[in-house]
């Protein structure tokens, strides 16, 4: 079955982050096709690669980079909700005049277009927020 | 059309849980997790409308482990699953609604 997963909320926030982690993680791990992750709003702030959480915790970034990394998972970041919380692809950092970024390995930046159509791709999304 | 509804708000903070069984069909599903686990717990009056409700009530077991609340402490009529039972449970429905 393909889900996509969409999530709302920045890492260390709730307990988001970590639920559509987990549940992305069983998902694939009971055979079925994650066709998209999205991030949206605050959850953009899970595509930076500038965190440096204690090394007693969880890596929340790592764990999505690692988790896409091996199983080509497409994640993608909402440009507007983006732009607006300072999460820059190299493209963008250039056209917006910036002299960094700073979007983690395994994430994109693309439209809002690309949440519709994990919506109509997908058998099921599942939404991850506060 | 069967739905999955998930509630991640605790009941005494949010009345999600209290909604979410008001409309959900009698074939569709309530999955508790993260601070929506404080809903499951036995003796409450979240357990009293869960009772009353027509869908079927789980809670995701490691979000009760993380808050220190032990299955025995679970009302009767819910069920505790884990995230292979959350994720087939999302399969099972036909669709998956979120109360954030």
């Amino acid at each position: 079955m393909k889900f996509g997963v969409v999530v709302n909320e920045g890492p260390y926030t709730h307990q988001a982050s970590d639920s559509a982690y987990q549940f992305t993680k069983e998902a694939i791990a009971q055979g079925h096709e994650i066709i998209r992750v999205f991030f949206y709003h605050d959850g953009v702030n899970n595509g930076t690669r500038l965190t440096v959480p204690p090394g007693d915790d969880r890596h929340i970034q790592n764990n999505w980079s690692e988790l896409a990394k091996e199983h080509n998972l497409d994640m993608v970041v909402c440009i507007a909700a983006a732009q607006r919380r300072g999460i820059l692809d190299e493209n963008e950092a250039k056209r917006q005049g910036k002299d960094a970024d700073n979007i983690a390995e395994g994430f994109r930046i693309s439209g809002l277009g690309q949440l519709i159509e994990a919506g109509i791709q997908a058998d099921r999304l599942v939404t991850f927020g506060d | 059309m069967s739905i999955l509804h998930t509630v991640n708000k605790s009941p005494f903070q949010k009345n999600d849980l209290t909604s979410c069984l008001a409309h959900a069909n009698d074939d569709d599903a309530v999955l508790m997790i993260e601070d929506g686990v404080y809903g499951a717990i036995k003796g409450t009056q979240a357990a009293s409308q869960i009772a009353a409700a027509g869908a079927t009530v789980f809670v995701l077991g490691v979000d009760l482990a993380a808050r220190g609340i032990s299955e025995d402490k679970v009302a009767d009529g819910v069920s505790v699953v884990g995230y292979d039972g959350f994720v087939k449970l999302a399969a099972e429905h036909h669709a998956v609604n979120s109360w954030l």
